[in-house]
């Protein structure tokens, strides 16, 4: 049984970071809680930056709700630097030096960057991740554009080109794979939304790259493609993915890598030496976990729900004692999109699917749920416009029910097993 | 009532002022078969589970009865015949499934706007002032008949756009067709008779109002789904009309009913209202746990469906029993005691899944203006006898009557 921690410092200041500060204190934590955030902001919430903040109807004003005897010490601004394991340290950018007796790693990610440094200098040329990201690309968009070139064929991607077209802005969306938002919701699905998009005025390039972009005075003014196709715009957004906030683990001996911060089932950092860190947790977008629900898989899952359930389970087992005290993460993960005037909600993990059935509504109306089962077993469920029976799917998810999970049901066509 | 099933008690009229231990009772099997096939689900994991299920249907009305001959073959072969065809093929959306229910209640959403709905607080606190100024002087009141019932009426009359002189016969049409969602009550030949003849008079009337919407239209909802291009057709625009008509009182009044009634059971709550009003949310919240307008709803099960240990089997009738997954000890600690400050109240009081109360919003804002009202204004007030007598209804339980002795009506 090891000592009750006296002081806990969380690194990772958002979603994640204040969930398990939250969660600490309601669960009696009274000693020193220190939470480390790189950005100059207070935590606050993503989902809206791509959409109500860049359409104006917020502001990037997206503070979350902390609670008012929190009694947390805050330091914004201020990236961790280093990690010292023996020594039990963080350091930070400031020399300041960061003893804890727990630890919570939640740095989450960034955006990946435009590959070519020069261009991606160009004004004109965004990423989206932050909220000040979404403040200047949404000030942008209300300068009148001529036209906005997207690039990335996931989420963000789309919700960013939603908007341009609910402010009637031009839109270009350069996807580099033959199907959209394949890696979440299948080719069939991602295929429906593409349409969706072409419908309502997307100029959607599939299996398109770009190949240079052309600037004068510093600003973007027209992108290249590999076939040689030239577009004038004034505005690129590159949501080409995320890069995981690792760096500043190197040399501490844990197992950190591009794929995430490696952590047990527990929400414990592992080593390099596959062994527990003691008294080191992780949570939300940085940790890569075993998911229970796909065979103890590695899985780092970049969703809102996931970040706050598991900056709770990490809470609860760095107040545990020790192991036999811990509970697993088990998360289903679950996120949801609304673009086009439509809402798609997804439980469990596409990923590996071999089978999809429609088990509510049909693509013709737009207004489905789809089940995605791998190896015989329901393992996912998307909803377009139908969310309110996903709870029986997701309850069938995680009892890994035979696939199709729910026949005989209220609007059910008749069930067609494809390709997903 | 020795050899009659659980269920069968909780319906017995005798029951109604206390069906709380016949529920504790059911708990003991979270779904439970009753005598006649029916199961019964009482416990808060199970319900909240089974109220998203798709394998289970809201479509239960039996079909429209075999009529008794009147001796007119007009109204024998074509009228009566025509319009039993009509009800069956258009019920009200809370007994309809996808996709036909998300069409035509993702049309009453739209007109069932935040801000219409928040602008009527204004309107509900002049009624309530109104009513509670009418108690000046007496020493004796009825609080459902003088207060509870006319206030939910005018309001819902005002939001869908009924003129106020025809409140008073809406009253006694929707008190009647309220028994539509008692299934013993509805199976019943004379009640069916009686709902077949108030349904045919509420039809003829709304047609008629629905005709002035379209060609006058009104700032209300029933002229902007009369007017939606999209819309719904005639029969399924009075449907719907009757549905939020009825929905939208006979609850409310258990809700207002049940809400003094408790506070002045436990004066502690009551007092502490009056000093803090902006206890209010949570206190209702508590209430709708506690005491909730609706205590159960029906449901048909579409195939086999394996739960809690058993199978509810195809077509087996299906009674979600929210009242008593409001009082589960394995969900809400101390189930039975009145507690405002209870934390991670998820109560079932307007239901769940899809068929979740649209008019929640508006229930809310009418029980904080009434019941806030009554606390501060109602001077001395005490019941005259505990408990009251119930309206016959199991599932939409409340007080008939809620007689109090009162000293004096303090000023707005």
């Amino acid at each position: 049984m090891t000592t009750p921690p006296e002081r806990i410092v969380v690194v990772g200041a958002s979603l994640a970071g204040l969930a398990a500060a939250h969660a600490l204190r309601e669960r009696g934590f009274a000693g020193r809680l220190t939470l480390v955030g790189a950005e100059p902001h207070r935590p606050y919430d993503r989902p809206p930056l791509s959409k109500q903040v860049l359409r104006g109807l917020y502001s990037a004003d997206t503070t979350l709700p902390c609670h008012p005897e929190l009694r947390a010490e805050f330091r914004f601004g201020q990236p961790a630097t280093r990690l010292d394991l023996a020594g039990r340290v963080v350091e930070c950018e400031d020399g300041s030096r960061l003893p804890y007796d727990r630890l919570l790693i939640a740095t989450g990610t960034r955006a990946r960057p435009w590959p070519n440094p020069a261009e991606a200098a160009l004004a004109g040329v965004f990423t989206l991740r932050d909220r000040d990201d979404a403040e200047r690309l949404g000030a942008h968009l209300r300068t009148k554009l001529q036209r906005v070139v997207l690039v990335g064929g996931g989420f963000i991607g789309f919700e960013v080109a939603s908007t341009c077209r609910d402010l009637d802005i031009p839109v270009t969306l350069l996807v580099r794979d033959a199907v959209p938002l394949a890696a979440a919701l299948g080719p069939r699905l991602g295929g429906l939304i593409g349409e969706v998009a072409r419908e309502k005025g997307v100029d959607l390039r599939l299996e398109s790259e770009i190949e240079r972009m052309e600037g004068a005075g510093g600003r973007l003014t027209a992108v290249i493609l590999k076939d040689g196709e030239r577009i004038e715009t004034d505005c690129l957004v590159a949501a080409i993915g995320t890069l995981r906030n690792v760096e500043w683990l190197d040399g501490s001996g844990l197992e950190a890598d591009a794929g995430g911060l490696r952590c047990d089932a527990f929400c414990r950092a592992l080593r390099a030496d596959g062994r527990v860190a003691e008294g080191v947790f992780a949570a939300g977008d940085v940790a890569r976990w075993p998911n229970p629900h796909d065979d103890d898989a590695l899985v780092a899952v970049e969703h809102w729900g996931n970040a706050r359930a598991q900056a709770e389970t990490a809470a609860a087992n760095m107040l545990a004692g020790d192991a036999s005290a811990m509970r697993r993460h088990d998360h289903l993960p679950d996120f949801w999109s609304q673009q086009f005037g439509l809402t798609i909600k997804l439980v469990g993990l596409t990923e590996g699917a071999d089978a999809l059935a429609v088990v509510h509504g049909s693509f013709k109306e737009r207004r489905l749920v789809a089940a995605f089962g791998k190896g015989g077993r329901t393992v996912a469920a998307a909803a377009i416009d139908s969310a309110r029976w996903l709870p029986a799917y997701k309850a069938a998810i995680r009892e890994r029910a035979p696939f199709p999970p729910i026949e005989n049901a209220v609007d059910q066509p008749r069930i067609r097993v494809q390709e997903p | 009532m020795s050899g009659s099933t659980l269920f069968d008690q909780i319906l017995d009229p005798a029951n109604r002022a206390n069906p709380y231990p016949l529920y504790a009772e059911l708990r003991k099997i979270p779904v439970a078969r009753q005598e006649d096939g029916t199961y019964v689900v009482s416990t808060h994991a199970e319900l909240a589970r089974l109220i998203s299920d798709p394998r289970i249907s809201s479509d239960d009305l039996p079909d429209p009865q075999k009529f008794r001959w009147t001796g007119h073959p007009v109204t024998d072969l074509l009228v009566r015949p025509v319009r039993a065809e009509i009800r069956k093929r258009h019920p009200p959306f809370i007994f309809r499934d996808p996709p036909d229910h998300d069409r035509l209640r993702g049309q009453v959403m739209r007109c069932f706007t935040p801000e219409r709905v928040r602008g009527m607080r204004a309107k509900t606190q002049e009624i309530t002032d109104d009513l509670i100024g009418k108690m000046r002087g007496k020493t004796q009141i009825d609080l459902v008949d003088d207060f509870s019932y006319p206030l939910p009426v005018t309001v819902i009359c005002e939001l869908l756009g009924v003129p106020a002189e025809d409140e008073a016969q809406f009253h006694g049409w929707a008190t009647q067709l309220a028994t539509a969602l008692e299934p013993n009550r509805r199976s019943d030949e004379e009640t069916r008779a009686k709902n077949e003849v108030c349904f045919t008079e509420i039809a003829d009337y709304l047609q008629g109002l629905i005709k002035e919407k379209r060609k006058d239209p009104q700032d209300d909802i029933l002229s902007d789904l009369a007017i939606d291009r999209e819309g719904m057709n005639d029969f399924d625009l009075i449907a719907t009309a009757v549905l939020l008509l009825v929905a939208g009182h006979e609850t409310t009044v258990n809700l207002i009913t049940n809400g003094m009634l408790t506070l002045l059971r436990f004066p502690e709550h009551g007092e502490r209202l009056r000093a803090e009003p902006e206890i209010a949310p949570r206190l209702i919240e508590e209430l709708l746990r506690y005491e909730p307008p609706v205590h159960y709803r029906t449901r048909l099960a579409l195939t086999d469906i394996p739960v809690a240990g058993i199978t509810i089997p195809k077509d087996a009738p299906v009674i979600f029993l929210l009242a008593a997954a409001n009082r589960d000890p394995l969900r809400f600690p101390d189930p039975d005691r009145f507690d405002p400050d209870r934390p991670d109240n998820r109560h079932l009081g307007f239901g769940g899944g899809l068929h979740y109360c649209v008019g929640a919003p508006l229930a809310r804002i009418e029980a904080e203006v009434a019941l806030i009202s009554l606390v501060r204004r109602l001077k001395g007030v005490s019941l005259t006898e505990d408990p009251p007598p119930y309206r016959p209804g199991a599932s939409l339980r409340g007080p008939r009557h809620l007689r109090l002795a009162l000293e004096g009506v303090a000023e707005e």
